[in-house]
């Protein structure tokens, strides 16, 4: 039988990790400010974008 | 000046750059360059963000902080999750689906009735959205009307209505070209990635401009709302609101892929399968990019208006324009109606398309009395009926947009509208996993989940805008409390949307699934259910031909063709059919299953999957296979499936271990050869001493009176060769020893300078006897390994015998270095004789190979120390080789390993 794709499946463990990430209630850990911006924005946007910088490098990874 | 007359000038030009992109798309779809490329794919997708997305965020944003990010969070995560929007295109391709109404249909047995229930789910809770979009642009257009001073269009003409009938124009033209509704529509994609493109470089302008111009940047801006204090609230993650979180992020995910115009772009649209994994990452990135900015305009605009009569879902207008940025202002505008006219183009197109195939079509087919089923081609009708609803929702749009006007039943269905397309969640998840997943599970699912919708969330939202009375929100139903509408059962604690969504879902899937369980399929069911939950392995479609039995005739279906498709298509499409058969002309094919079976899946694409299957078996007389035989035939081809796997692996294993015997005969025919090649030469070497001797003797033998001298001089020469006969022989036991691994070895710590110096004593006499001057370089205590002395002992004397031989007598100068580093140590045996060429330099350690000439000189060794030798450093687990070039000397080296040190 043909093993599942490595590469969905590396995609979909990125979704599921981002599950907990991006939720309550670890949402709830950052608070105060850096450098005069809100911590939870920093936080959320600086999670999203690793998480899509990571699929990326998964997606375009090159080869078999 | 924004004149009145400018603004919607400039509105139709944008339009029509519109229709020229997408003029320019189809032009090179028809030429067969196809502009869809992986990128343009996933900006395509961006359609996703209506002006919902373009003005509605930033209001979000001033009542709940961050909270409007899980609208676009929610699609990044279920985006990453390929493998199921893979199967949706692989099955979509696979049954020529055009809709996700006709997917749902098609899964459950190409059921009219699901069809027309998904289809009116769909146009219930899109077509409020449709005007949502046109209220954006109209307000829009009112405050840029306002700061023109001027008034509406002289004579009153409704400028919002202009522009839903431009987009109606467009959606007919660029949406309706082909009858198959498989066609991609790539002129219409490509004007949608431009519109994303359009709408994003607007959002960060207007972004841009209101942080840094109008603001001293992100930290001024957030410093100045932390200081008021009711500003600071949405700053802070307020974690009283995670279920609503969290239910927004699985609403919005399920949005991405369920709303028909997503579906459309996604499944519907797809060029190529591989496009998805340029997609996976840029469309949430398109996604971060055009929210950065929401929250800054949000605080932005409640700081600026601070005391001001405002509405903060005009923001991105209203800010610019309270700088008199008049152009920016307009790149807005043009941005939010990129926005919504984006939307509305592919919505109603997925929306004509289910209307038409799945309420129009099943309509007209039973009524008889209209005569359709007897006119001859269909096809004008066809197109005629699809644009019609594309008027008609469009329509429906526009009036529900002028009814409602301020009411909150526009203002907040964008949420609405993603939880009634959550309703085809459970049939869509379990049509495409759970064979057991029956029609009257999904129809049972839909309709409860779609009651509970209404009930809790249309029917509140009317009753909010006043148009009903609101008693059952307020008081339940029939005055009974556990039936309020945002608070069933008593649950509270929620918003609307976690609510509504929480018991329209539990309503859904429990009916879904309990009623799969107790219900039967039919064969049709039974046979899509396999081929959706099996595509991925259906490689061959060998079962689909045994699944149909009957009788039909190539003249009806083909009739039947020509009728729905036009007779140009139909030919078309007919011939290549009949050119992937192998044959020549189509009227020469037969009217089998597999016929049967292309004719069902052309009509699908034209007039889908269910009205197709009515169609097809109006001509055809299907037998009924019966459940237990559908399941025979599926059960017998998986079996089939799993045998023929079990002998693929079967016949590769066998492959490869005949390779492998073969590579171990050759190896062992080469083992073969070399040792004949070697008994000959050994025999070879033997006989050249022993004639020799044999000669010698028989001279002394037949001559008695041979003189003395002589005698003593033939004696000598027999004892000379019998010795070298003798060592020949003892080194071809010792090579033999050496090769078969039963040489024995007694290893102990060995100071190898000790082995030179013992080695270049007992040859002394040999040096001494040729004049050939012999030096060592050798440490007082030379390095130590682990080894053979005795073994060690024979190459360095095989070493130096070596050099003796080669250098010229007087002159003759042979120098021994031995030093080490930290691995190994090295040892040198250095000659300055006739040296080597760089032949030579490998030959030499071949078997019965000898330096020198051997055709004129008289072989002056056996031809084994030098491989004897090698074998015997190898196995310490050294190297032996030699470096030279002719006339410059011969440089033997051997290395040896120390042993690893104990730290």
């Amino acid at each position: 039988m043909k093993r599942a794709n490595p590469m969905r499946q590396r995609l979909a463990a990125l979704g599921l990790l981002g599950i907990p990430l991006l939720t309550y209630p670890l949402l709830s850990l950052p608070t105060g400010e850096i450098a005069g911006i809100p911590a939870s924005y920093l936080y959320l946007f600086g999670v999203w974008t690793l998480l899509i910088a990571l699929a990326a490098m998964v997606a375009e990874r090159r080869g078999k | 000046m924004l004149s009145p007359g400018f603004v919607l000038f400039l509105s139709a030009a944008y339009l029509g750059l519109l229709f020229a992109v997408a003029r320019f798309g189809d032009a090179r779809a028809d030429a067969g360059k196809s502009i869809i490329s992986a990128n343009v794919y996933a900006l395509s997708l961006a359609v996703y963000c209506t002006s919902w997305t373009f003005y509605g965020s930033v209001g979000r944003a001033t009542s709940g902080g961050l909270s409007f990010l899980t609208i676009y969070i929610g699609p990044t995560l279920m985006l990453l999750c390929v493998g199921v929007i893979v199967k949706m295109i692989r099955i979509s391709k696979a049954q020529r689906i055009t809709s996700i109404a006709d997917f749902i249909a098609s899964r459950y047995g190409k059921s009219q009735l699901l069809a027309g229930l998904v289809t009116v789910i769909a146009v219930v809770g899109v077509v409020p959205y449709i005007a949502l979009q046109l209220k954006a642009v109209s307000a829009s257009l009112q405050i840029l009307f306002q700061t023109s001073g001027g008034e509406f269009l002289p004579g009153m003409i409704d400028s919002t209505f202009i522009i839903a009938a431009l987009l109606a124009l467009f959606t007919i033209l660029f949406g309706t070209r082909h009858l198959d509704a498989t066609e991609r529509h790539e002129g219409m994609v490509a004007a949608i990635a431009f519109e994303s493109v359009v709408k994003l470089a607007a959002f960060l302008a207007v972004g841009l401009f209101v942080t840094y111009g109008m603001f001293g940047g992100l930290s001024d801006l957030f410093q100045r709302a932390a200081a008021a204090p009711e500003l600071a609230r949405l700053l802070q993650m307020d974690s009283s609101r995670a279920g609503t979180w969290t239910a927004l992020i699985l609403l919005s995910g399920l949005a991405i892929i369920f709303l028909p115009r997503q579906f459309q772009i996604i499944v519907v649209e797809n060029v190529d399968e591989a496009h998805l994994k340029r997609a996976v990452w840029l469309f949430p990135l398109y996604l971060v990019a055009i929210n950065i900015f929401v929250l800054p305009l949000a605080l932005g605009g409640l700081l600026h208006f601070q005391g001001q009569d405002f509405n903060p879902d005009t923001f991105v207008l209203t800010l610019p324009l309270a700088r008199g940025a008049e152009s920016l202002a307009l790149l807005v505008f043009i941005g939010g109606l990129s926005a919504a006219t984006g939307m509305v183009i592919v919505e109603t197109i997925a929306l004509s398309t289910m209307v038409c195939n799945d309420l129009v079509m099943p309509w007209l087919l039973h009524a008889r009395w209209l005569g359709v089923g007897e006119r001859k081609d269909l096809s004008g009708v066809l197109l005629g009926i699809r644009r019609a609803a594309i008027i008609l929702i469009l329509l429906l749009g526009y009036i529900y947009f002028r009814a409602a006007g301020e009411a909150y039943a526009l203002v907040g269905i964008g949420l609405i509208s993603f939880a009634a397309v959550a309703q085809f969640a459970p049939a869509m998840f379990g049509g495409m996993y759970w064979k057991q997943g029956t029609r009257a599970g999904a129809v049972a699912g839909l309709l409860g989940g779609f009651a509970v919708w209404t009930y809790t969330l249309l029917l509140p939202s009317f009753a909010k805008s006043g148009w009903i009375a609101n008693g059952f929100v307020e008081q339940g139903l029939w005055g009974i409390h556990t039936l309020k509408a945002q608070a069933l059962f008593g649950l509270s604690g929620l918003d609307e949307i976690s609510h509504s969504l929480w018991w329209s879902l539990l309503t859904n899937i429990g009916l879904y699934v309990l009623v799969s369980l107790y219900s039967k399929p039919d064969a049709v069911e039974a046979g899509q259910a396999e081929r959706f939950v099996d595509i991925f392995r259906h490689g061959a479609r060998d079962t689909d031909a045994r699944l149909w039995r009957g009788t039909a005739s190539v003249d009806e279906l083909v009739s039947l063709l020509e009728r729905f498709l036009g007779p140009f298509r139909a030919n078309q499409q007919l011939a290549a059919y009949a050119a992937a058969q192998g044959v020549s002309d189509w009227h020469a094919l037969p009217a089998d299953a597999g016929f049967v079976r292309f004719a069902e899946a052309q009509l699908s694409g034209a007039i889908g999957s269910a009205s197709a299957r009515v169609m097809v078996a109006s001509v055809a007389r299907e037998e009924d296979l019966g459940l237990e035989e559908v399941l025979d035939i599926l059960d017998e081809a998986t079996q089939v499936r799993a045998y023929s796997r079990e002998l693929e692996s079967k016949s590769r294993e066998l492959e490869a271990a005949t390779a492998e015997l073969r590579e171990a005969n050759e190896r062992l025919r080469e083992l073969d050869r070399m040792k004949d090649d070697f008994i000959s030469t050994v025999t070879h070497e033997l006989r050249t001493p022993l004639t020799s001797i044999r000669a010698l003797s028989e001279m002394l033998h037949d001559d008695p009176k041979m003189d003395l001298v002589d005698r003593k001089r033939f004696l000598g020469i027999i004892v000379n060769e019998a010795e070298r006969l003798t060592r020949l022989i003892n080194q071809i036991l010792d090579m033999a020893k050496l090769e078969s691994g039963r040489a024995e070895w007694t290893t102990s710590a060995v100071d190898i300078g000790e082995v030179a110096r013992d080695a270049m004593v007992s040859l002394g006499q040999l040096f001494r006897e040729k004049g050939v001057t012999l030096e060592g370089e050798i440490p007082e205590n030379g390095p130590v390994v682990l080894a053979d002395r005795d073994r060690l002992t024979q190459v360095m004397i095989n070493l130096l015998s070596n050099a003796v031989k080669f250098v010229p007598g007087e002159t003759g100068l042979v120098q021994v270095r031995v030093m080490s580093n930290d691995i190994e140590v090295r040892v040198e045996v250095v000659d300055n004789g006739p040296g080597l060429t760089l032949e030579e330099c490998n030959v030499i350690f071949e078997k019965f190979r000898q330096g020198g000439n051997t055709m004129t000189n008289k072989p002056q060794g056996t031809g084994l120390g030098l491989p004897i030798s090698r074998q015997i450093v190898e196995y310490f687990g050294g190297n032996l080789w030699v470096e030279s070039r002719p006339g410059a000397g011969a440089k033997f080296i051997f290395t040896v390993p120390l042993p690893a040190s104990e730290e």
